[in-house]
């Protein structure tokens, strides 16, 4: 085995066709964004070469930044609410009854696809037939709101279904990193006299950082480049109330035929996401490696 | 223990890909099926087998009838010409839009497809990806069209597509709400207003608008504009001869807020997608609803709606507004899709061929089979229709005026900013002026 792993030529053989994937459906699309980004094109027609004028608009695009705006206002929400599934998570491995249920049911979100969950989701709110309307009636609410249509709630109203959907994830992941901490160094501090609490606070979650860090710049990312409930739900609208940076991309290249400056908004998104998640490792750096 | 899981894992991984090849087979046998009709017909050349992709908007579950045609229509066209294979894909309307355009900016359009009029079109012609195909429309053929709706398909004078149906919106109503609350007909705006009002303080949602789809709020600005304007204020704004800080145009924006003000659209209208909005008109739950004529079958011959729904349904025109300079014989609406053949097809002559047979054979089957108004010229006499669709032929025969969709007839971009203002007007985001600002920004900015 070490033979064959020292032969440079194995090496290159082995690592090819993954590299060749990669490049051929990762790294030359992104070139090609970036490429497309310095033309006005209309998905088309001929390409004119107009150097880097979509980024100028981009930067004078009142749209452009609201929906900023909202995904950031999402990457925060969505890492807020990571708090939420640790402290569910912690709960479920403490070994109570029925966790093995529970945590399948919180799952399940995870198992539908987005499309199905918008669909769902539409149900609920639906103005005057919806769940949620029908229920705020009966409990005497005269004039419920209309959840996808009012431009002041819409945006928080689709954070719900988005945060719900990814909950099994990382209730998943918690839960696991959990399990994988020894009995031992619980049954330890239980003798040295801690409270349940403090065996939570003190001694699992800076033994589960690490998974923390990861699931934070998983839920950051996820965010911002966010885009498959917004579409199905609302399209971005009513008149950019609950557009995020990939529907307006989307809406851009796609429905105003603005190819050019539709890629330059995706660039600018990975540039946007290169650059937080940078920083969430810079500022979340660690002193040590944890071992068991 | 391992090896029970390696039987688990090897018979999953078995199931996974008899699922593929089940996949793929059924569309073989279905080519098969296709194949051994064509065996009964003779005519026709016969050398090389030839395929003809060809994608349309019809799916069968939301245009059953249409689906139907377009299946009957392919299968005479293959049994009269047995070398040409027709190989069909069925999108629904958004996902259709989308994947042409994303078909288009690879080169590989299907060789016969269905194209939307004017602005929509317009890309697609300029970038070369839809074949001229003013060869095909010799006299005898160009005069089966109705006039008007073939040069909604051209661009820089040439022809790029066919039309297929002509669509004018009227409001239909429910009789059976009108009559529960001692209404009539309104031919004047006002008396359009007291119809909302008496309705909305009786709890019955006047209108319904699926405005998330926002060109349904908009067919309700530009009949406005229309009223008020008369029928070239709105047109002539758009193709910059005019300006949307006419007068005319601001005071449509304003009467839309009062209706909005009134409560004459359904709740959470911003919100809801046209289909979902025509929910409560089918079930009674609202009165009005403005559409295109394509919504007909829904009201006289489909037969999956109730009956006592479909005789309680009929339709009025878009009524007067006092003092303005509108003729009531004014109709929005245009001609719906067209067909094109590619310009890089392979088969040309036979996507051609099969075009001329689709248009022809629509124009005989659509109007008795699906209730579908062709843009080709109906003889009404010889065929047995409902009343209500014979009504609005009638009103197309006596339009006076006919005007294009605001977002057809403007570009792309131009157009998602007018969309975007229309939703806005409707939820009160914008005041008229800044909704005319910012169609004028729109439009200077264009060129």
């Amino acid at each position: 085995m070490n033979k064959v792993m020292s032969n440079k030529f194995i090496i290159a053989l082995y690592v090819f066709p993954a590299l060749f994937l990669i490049m051929l459906l990762i790294y030359i699309p992104i070139a090609l964004t970036g490429y497309y980004g310095l033309m006005k094109w209309d998905g088309i027609g001929e390409m004119t070469f107009i150097g880097l004028e979509n980024y100028r608009r981009l930067i004078t695009d009142g749209m452009f930044w609201t929906s900023v705006y909202h995904s950031f206002l999402l990457a925060v929400f969505s890492a807020l609410s990571l708090v939420g599934y640790l402290v569910i998570s912690l709960i479920l491995a403490g070994k109570i009854k029925g966790a093995n249920l529970l945590r399948k049911i919180y799952l399940i979100p995870m198992l539908l696809s987005s499309v199905a969950i918008a669909q769902l989701w539409l149900k609920i709110y639906h103005p005057t037939n919806g769940v949620l309307n029908s229920f705020l009636m009966s409990i005497g609410v005269d004039n419920p709101p209309a959840w996808l249509s009012d431009p002041k709630i819409v945006l928080f109203a689709i954070f719900i279904p988005i945060i719900w959907q990814y909950a099994g994830f990382y209730i998943l992941i918690y839960y696991a990193a959990l399990k994988n901490i020894p009995d031992s160094i619980i049954e330890a501090a239980k003798i040295d006299g801690a409270t349940p609490f403090q065996i939570g606070y003190k001694i699992k979650l800076p033994l589960i950082s690490n998974i923390i860090k990861i699931t934070v710049v998983l839920a950051i990312v996820g965010s911002l480049k966010y885009f498959d409930l917004i579409y199905v739900m609302t399209g971005g609208g009513p008149n950019g109330a609950s557009e995020v940076m990939a529907s307006y991309m989307y809406k851009q290249a796609f429905g105003s035929y603005n190819f050019g400056y539709g890629s330059a908004i995706g660039f600018f998104l990975l540039l946007i996401i290169l650059i937080v998640t940078w920083l969430i490792r810079k500022l979340t750096v660690s002193d040590e490696e944890i071992q068991y | 223990m391992f090896k029970k899981k390696a039987i688990t894992l090897f018979s999953i991984f078995t199931m996974f890909l008899l699922v593929l090849a089940a996949c793929s087979g059924s569309n073989e046998s279905n080519g098969d099926n296709g194949s051994s009709t064509d065996n009964g017909s003779s005519a026709g050349s016969d050398d090389e087998q030839v395929t003809v992709d060809f994608m349309h908007l019809w799916p069968s579950g939301s245009a059953e009838q249409h689906n139907m045609i377009v299946g009957d229509i392919i299968s005479d066209f293959e049994s009269q010409n047995p070398n040409v294979k027709v190989e069909t894909e069925v999108l629904s309307v958004e996902q259709y839009r989308e994947r042409l355009q994303i078909l288009a900016s690879s080169n590989n359009l299907p060789d016969v497809g269905m194209t939307w009029a004017a602005g929509a079109l317009e890309p697609f012609a300029r970038g070369n990806q839809f074949a001229v195909i003013d060869d095909m429309l010799d006299v005898e053929f160009s005069e089966t069209f109705i006039p008007g709706t073939v040069e909604a398909f051209s661009y820089n004078e040439q022809t790029y597509a066919l039309p297929l149906e002509l669509n004018i919106a009227p409001i239909y109503y429910n009789t059976e709400i009108f009559a529960e609350h001692g209404l009539d007909v309104p031919e004047t705006f006002e008396e359009f207003k007291n119809v909302v009002q008496t309705l909305a303080d009786n709890g019955v949602t006047p209108i319904t608008v699926g405005n998330r789809d926002a060109w349904t709020g908009s067919l309700w600005y530009m009949y406005l504009a229309d009223r008020i304007g008369g029928p070239d204020t709105l047109t002539n704004a758009i193709n910059r001869t005019g300006t949307f800080e006419d007068p005319a145009l601001i005071q449509a924006a304003e009467e839309l807020q009062n209706l909005v003000e009134m409560n004459a659209f359904i709740r959470g209208f911003n919100g809801l997608s046209n289909d979902e909005a025509k929910g409560p008109f089918m079930n009674n739950q609202a009165a009005m609803y403005l559409m295109g004529s394509w919504e007909l079958p829904n009201f006289t011959t489909n037969e999956t709606v109730p009956q006592e729904f479909r005789d309680a349904i009929d339709f009025f025109k878009f009524p007067m507004v006092e003092g303005g300079q509108g003729d009531i014989n004014s109709f929005v609406g245009g001609p719906g899709v067209g067909l094109f053949v590619a310009e890089n097809s392979d088969v040309k002559d036979e996507a051609k061929a099969f075009l001329k047979f689709f248009v022809e054979e629509w124009g005989k089957r659509s109007v008795e089979d699906a209730g579908v108004i062709p843009a080709t010229m109906v003889d009404t006499s010889t065929l047995d229709l409902p009343e209500m669709y014979i009504d609005v032929l009638d009103e197309l025969n006596n339009a006076s005026n006919i005007t294009l969709y605001a977002d057809v007839q403007m570009s792309s971009s131009v157009a998602q900013v007018h969309l975007n203002m229309i939703q806005a007007l409707f939820g009160e985001q914008v005041t008229p002026e800044e909704f005319a600002e910012r169609h004028e920004e729109a439009l200077s900015s264009e060129d």
